[in-house]
């Protein structure tokens, strides 16, 4: 039988139906009001230094979304955010702060070139496969030595993934500049083999397939972490290494899973920039992808979909604030400062829960 | 003003204290007399504590007034209290450990001048100290000082700065059996001074023992105060827990079971590279409970370790069914069919940020019953699984997602407990499986440990509650200082209170 819903069972619907369209808003208010405070301090700042708010905002959206173009240049500054951003939060589900990021990111990207310019042409498929393959080994392996000293030794993570990033970058700044360099005056290796390189999807932008080896890691990320008794065993020692372990989750393994993993994303990151975009490794190809990655684990909370999200977001501010350099007087620094100012009302609100925590007990 | 001449000191009138989706004390009636000890009797949960944090200023009330001497007072913080001449001694004590008794006393409260003179000092600490019938040498560092002593160094403390009004949260839960009488004695000498003491605690015999009157709270309202001469235990249960509840008794049975567990001459460092357990030897058979009785800290913590895999032992060996266990890994002693109920749940036992379902399945997880293809959790047969053990074990939870820290005391030792039946079993190590459990949540886990010994499984019992151990253990082994000491088939309190302290059998 068909019965009319009684006005009380529309208003329920009705108010159901806006929930519905509410509830990720508000599950996800501090991200949001994070952002908007962020907003408002960059304003403060335009006005205290004299800049116009209107017009740099303007163009800061126009430049991030304001044609199919614009969204090709952010989309593309996207792709290398996700990887990073997944790469920190894997190892931050495991407890740990893989500072280093941007080392991983570098060397993944140099294996990756290296495999693209120095081996023969091969079939697209298997040249890229080796190149991404290469680039996740060789990232994973900068983690390897930090990640076997903190299981073994309790060796702190920041200091020794910071340290190896440095290593890294000079590294690959010095195969650049010596051995690998191309002849010609700019710092930059031959350029690797069409066979290797990931197709254009959105010309004349430099957007490439890579954006879908991007959401397809973050696709697996999800189920690894979630879906498989490795991943639960990962995020256990990360919320609780003593009860992981008398639950039989070995930490070390789980700590150098985690880690290895967090290192081939990176790694893969710096492939992508390189296969897709320059087509060759070229000294100071990443702007701080690595680092910027931190920003992006943290606003996405950790979660790939999260991390999807923030890596658009972030990748839109710098292509804005790009158009925003060239337009107005304005700095491009004045992105470095929104994004600083994300983090700290992100990080504020924790480190407040953390201490409240922390008086209750006392 | 009324005609009894004993005025209350303290008087907490309609006393209301919501936290989100608790209401932990609803319009509390609270008054205590100067000049007495009054028990505040409950289960956990029932809200003395936050009655007390209420009095000592941690928490405000949403509403209700407190009368001190008949004067309505406002309570903000503790300093407040403490200016009020109200102290408290919380479970976890506050002291330094580098620093002696007589400069943790004064802390906060020096005496004025730049010097800090520690003869005077002393010499106070000394004074305050004879005065209360408190044992104690004003000079010692606390860190050489055991727990029970440490206590007396926080009552201390509270007598310096003067207070009128003691509470003491669970004073009890760290002492021996002469430890207890210790207190008792002081605590009756300051009573006799005029000091009004407000005595927390769940144990009845020590309620019975020490206090004038006693109030009893439970699920967060007053039940009544009454006079303990003109009560006795079965009441004050019932006031309680609302029924009548008979503590758990079990008939004693022969160990003629197989031999399970067989520990030889283990030895074992602890964390700061001390030896904290001396070649401890043992059996174990089927079917049996063995407990483990003795103050904490003489090495029982390390010897759970060591039979769990979390701690390699230095020597000996741990027979298990002819295997040795011996430095193997937690997840091989679970293969092994060791389960263990950690002594620290927080810590050890759940992680409180996983899901109720999470923490159901931990430990097995890597279970061919639980992991599939590509070690992929089976969550849809997981998820019938954990629903079912929810509703077996009777865990209080809105579903199986809940977040396991939002559930109380009692309901998360119910899912490490359910845990221990996921898979076949030959040994349960419970380290103190009913600590800061309420009367029905303890019975509750003492009932499923012997059912488990009843099916064969041998269970070795930690327990620093000497009540529990004796009630159910089919024999007991005191550990003191790193030794494990047998004792006769039916021993005493008092013969185990002894074996506690470190003294030989033949002086008992």
């Amino acid at each position: 039988m068909i019965t009319t819903p009684t006005s009380a069972e529309k208003k329920v619907v009705g108010r159901s139906i806006v929930w519905l369209m509410l509830s990720p808003v508000i599950k996800i208010w501090p991200e949001l009001a994070a952002i908007v405070a962020a907003f408002l301090v960059g304003a403060i700042i335009l006005v205290v230094t004299g800049h116009q708010i209107g017009e740099t905002f303007a163009y800061l959206f126009r430049g991030a979304f304001g044609s199919r173009l614009a969204i090709g240049f952010t989309l593309t500054r996207t792709v290398p955010l996700i990887f990073t951003g997944l790469a920190f939060s894997i190892a931050f589900k495991c407890g740990l702060f893989n500072i280093g990021a941007e080392g991983q990111l570098q060397v993944g990207a140099f294996a990756a070139a290296w495999v693209g310019f120095a081996l023969p042409p091969l079939p697209p498929l298997i040249h890229i496969s080796l190149a991404l393959l290469a680039a996740a080994i060789a990232g994973g392996l900068w983690v390897l030595v930090p990640a076997l000293l903190k299981a073994k030794r309790g060796v702190h993570e920041v200091v020794t993934t910071m340290m190896l990033a440095h290593v890294g970058i000079l590294l690959t700044r010095y195969l650049v500049f010596g051995p690998f360099k191309a002849p010609g005056w700019i710092p930059h290796t031959p350029r690797i083999a069409a066979s290797a390189e990931l197709a254009r999807i959105m010309p004349p932008t430099q957007l490439s397939t890579g954006i879908f080896i991007a959401l397809a890691c973050a696709l697996i990320l999800y189920w690894f972490l979630w879906k498989t008794s490795i991943g639960y065993g990962i995020r256990a020692a990360g919320l609780n290494p003593h009860a992981a372990e008398t639950g039989g989750v070995s930490v070390t393994r789980s700590i150098v899973v985690a880690l290895v993993i967090s290192g081939a994303l990176a790694g893969l990151g710096g492939a992508g920039e390189i296969l897709g975009v320059f087509r060759r490794f070229v000294e100071g190809f990443s702007p701080g992808w690595g680092w910027d990655g931190i920003a992006v684990g943290l606003l996405g909370r950790l979660h790939p979909v999260g991390v999807i999200l923030s890596a658009f977001l972030f990748g839109a501010l710098r292509t804005g604030g790009m158009a925003v350099a060239r337009a107005t007087p304005v700095p491009l620094d004045i992105v470095v400062v929104l994004q600083a100012m994300v983090i700290l009302f992100i990080a504020a609100p924790k480190l407040m829960k953390i201490l409240k925590r922390r008086g209750e007990k006392e | 003003m009324t005609e009894d001449k004993r005025a209350p000191t303290v008087e907490m009138v309609e006393i209301t204290k919501r936290f989100p989706g608790v209401l932990a004390n609803d319009r509390v009636n609270f008054s205590v007399t100067q000049g007495e000890i009054h028990g505040l009797l409950g289960e956990n949960g029932a809200g003395k504590s936050v009655l007390m944090s209420i009095l000592y200023g941690l928490y405000r009330p949403d509403s209700g007034q407190i009368y001190l001497h008949g004067a309505p007072v406002q309570i903000n913080n503790p300093a407040k209290a403490i200016g009020l001449k109200i102290g408290m001694v919380h479970q976890h004590f506050m002291l330094i450990p580098n620093m002696t008794v007589a400069e943790n006393v004064v802390l906060g409260f020096e005496p004025p001048g730049l010097v800090l003179r520690s003869r005077d000092i002393s010499s106070r600490v000394a004074q305050f100290a004879a005065a209360a019938k408190i044992k104690i040498d004003p000079n010692a560092m606390i860190e050489a000082l055991p727990l029970g002593t440490r206590q007396r160094v926080e009552i201390l403390k509270i007598l310096y700065r003067q207070a009128d009004v003691l509470i003491l949260d669970e004073p009890t839960s760290v002492l021996t059996p002469q430890g207890i009488d210790d207190l008792f004695t002081s605590l009756r000498a300051l009573r006799d001074q005029g000091k009004t003491i407000i005595f927390i605690a769940h144990k009845l015999k020590e309620i019975l023992s020490i206090c004038d009157r006693a109030t009893v709270l439970r699920r967060g309202k007053t039940i009544g105060t009454v006079e303990i001469s003109r009560t006795d235990e079965n009441e004050l249960t019932e006031m309680m827990i609302g029924s009548k509840m008979v503590p758990t008794r079990r008939a004693k049975k022969a160990s003629n079971g197989k031999l399970i567990l067989q520990g030889e001459e283990i030895t074992a460092i602890n964390d700061r590279g001390v030896v904290a357990l001396t070649g401890a030897s043992f059996q174990l058979h089927a079917g049996e409970i063995l407990g483990i009785a003795g103050i904490e800290g003489n090495g029982q913590t390390e010897l759970v370790e060591v039979l769990t895999g979390l701690r390699r032992p230095t020597s000996g060996k741990i027979m298990l069914n002819g295997v040795d266990l011996a430095g193997i890994s937690p997840k091989a002693a679970l293969d092994h069919g060791v389960r263990h109920i950690p002594e620290d749940r927080h810590q050890r036992g759940i992680v409180l940020d996983f899901s109720v379902m999470e923490n159901l399945i931990l430990g097995d997880h890597e279970q061919p019953l639980f992991k599939g293809f590509l070690s992929q959790l089976k969550y849809r047969f997981i998820r019938r699984f954990v629903d079912q053990r929810i509703d077996e074990f009777q865990i209080q939870t809105p579903n199986r997602e809940t977040v396991t820290r939002s559930l109380s005391g009692g309901n998360q030792q119910r899912v490490v407990v359910a845990r221990i039946f996921n898979r076949e079993l030959t040994l349960v190590i419970a380290a103190q499986p009913t600590r800061g459990l309420d009367v029905k949540a303890a019975e509750y886990v003492r009932r499923k440990l012997i059912e488990l010994s009843d099916q064969g499984v041998a269970v070795l019992l930690v327990s620093a509650d000497l009540d529990e151990v004796m009630a159910l253990s089919d024999r007991i082994i005191v550990i003191f200082n790193g030794k494990l000491t047998a004792t006769s088939d039916r021993p005493t309190r008092r013969e185990l209170g002894l074996l506690m302290l470190g003294e030989t059998k033949d002086r008992s």
